[in-house]
């Protein structure tokens, strides 16, 4: 191990704050897959401008992580040019867009999650996580309100908007035990102050998304034990067909500018 | 005025001169208003090496036009004879809609952009539970949010039942 290593402890923080920021950057990517695409103009900003502060967001993460890795990798490096086992984000986020209304499904979830873990991050030890929750939060509120209201009209619209969005919510629920599933970088993290109990967090937004689906008339899934493994880096298939496309331009161009 | 304290005017004139340098950068997005107006710029402050820095936050996270905002930013106090300086973005606290100042709210709402219609955001508020926004235009409280997200990621895009223009409302964040 070389002079310049991280110690230990910074590893795992390191590996929490690539988590945070691989699960924004990998969701803002899918949303950008509908700039041009979406059902409606207005739509269309909307999934663009939430895809932009998730990369705002992932920037501010990734970059943080170039730090504390102290090899002198900047946020582009760490974005465009890992592998597809060192993207840590959970497997959800990777999901492929599907219909209007399975993106919508996966945003439902995925808001509702990143708005608590940035609310208990706001009161972290981590100065610069505390400071980009503080600023993400008030983002993220705003996209839940989005992504929610769109499922409360598809949920509680004709019965071809509801039949789609409630098999689009038992495809996506599975791979929402991944996201409280705590490892021992979970809880270095809360021991250390740094991030709140995921156990905290499984309950609140158990508690916001029931009433959301109840609003769209939705029927919420049964839980089921089996769990995916993104957070370590084990993908479904559908990461690296992302990736390589996400990756083309500073793989086949390297260091390109403009 | 003595010796001692003819720099300290002069360092006082600096500052004052970057401030206004800054009030006649145009935000990119929405150019009836200065980056001053729209509560970017945080200080201007002195630095023990005698340089000035400047303080900048973004409005959102992602904003694209931070940027070009710290570009313009440095070639205005570039020509403004505000000795050395340096732009440093700042995070903490949070840059909120509340720092519009209320000449950059005046300048929203004559430009055609409803400003934030609340001094603080509730944060559990997820349900539209706002009052209707008045129309810019004919002041009509016939309104309706077409969409969250406008043109850029601060505005939201309404429309007005009443005279049936659409118009953008500032979010409160």
């Amino acid at each position: 191990m070389s002079a310049a290593a991280v110690s230990a402890g910074d590893e795992q923080l390191l590996r929490y704050v690539l988590r945070l920021g691989d699960l924004s950057l990998v969701l803002g990517q899918r949303l950008g897959e509908w700039v041009g695409h979406s059902p409606a103009l207005e739509e269309d900003l909307g999934l663009a401008n939430i895809a932009l502060d998730l990369i705002g967001q992932a920037r501010f993460f990734l970059g943080y992580a170039g730090e504390i890795e102290g090899r002198g990798r900047g946020e582009d490096e760490i974005a465009f040019l890992r592998e597809h086992s060192e993207y840590c984000n959970p497997t959800l986020a990777e999901q492929p867009n599907g219909d209007f209304g399975q993106t919508i499904v996966r945003q439902v979830l995925i808001d509702a999650f990143q708005l608590e873990l940035y609310e208990g991050l706001i009161s972290s030890a981590d100065e610069r996580l505390a400071a980009v929750a503080a600023k993400a939060v008030k983002e993220t509120r705003y996209h839940l309100r989005y992504s929610s209201g769109w499922l409360v009209r598809l949920g509680d619209g004709t019965a071809e908007s509801h039949t789609r969005v409630q098999a689009a919510l038992q495809r996506l629920w599975p791979y929402t035990t991944e996201l409280f599933a705590a490892d021992a970088v979970d809880e270095a993290m809360t021991e250390r102050g740094v991030a709140p109990s995921l156990a905290a967090l499984e309950k609140s937004w158990s508690s916001r998304i029931g009433a959301v689906l109840a609003e769209a008339t939705l029927e919420r899934p049964a839980d089921r034990p089996y769990s995916w493994y993104g957070k370590q880096g084990q993908h479904s298939e559908h990461l690296g067909y992302m990736l390589t496309e996400m990756q083309y331009l500073q793989r086949t161009y390297p260091g390109a500018r403009w | 005025m003595s010796a001692v304290r003819a720099p300290m005017g002069e360092l006082h004139a600096r500052v004052a001169r970057a401030w206004e340098a800054l009030a006649s950068v145009e935000d990119p997005e929405i150019p009836a208003l200065s980056v001053v107006d729209l509560g970017v710029i945080r200080y201007v402050t002195p630095q023990a090496d005698g340089s000035l820095e400047v303080g900048l936050s973004p409005t959102y996270t992602g904003c694209p036009a931070t940027e070009v905002i710290q570009n313009l930013a440095e070639q205005a106090l570039a020509h403004a004879d505000v000795g050395r300086f340096g732009v440093k973005r700042v995070l903490a606290p949070a840059w909120t809609s509340d720092w519009i100042t209320p000449e950059g709210r005046r300048k929203l709402l004559q430009y055609g952009i409803v400003p934030p219609d609340r001094s603080s955001f509730s944060l559990r508020d997820l349900r539209r539970g706002d009052r209707p926004l008045a129309c810019p235009r004919c002041r009509s409280t016939e309104t309706e949010c077409v969409s969250e997200f406008g043109s850029t990621p601060c505005k939201a895009l309404h429309r007005c039942r009443a005279c049936l223009e659409p118009f953008e409302y500032f979010k409160c964040i």
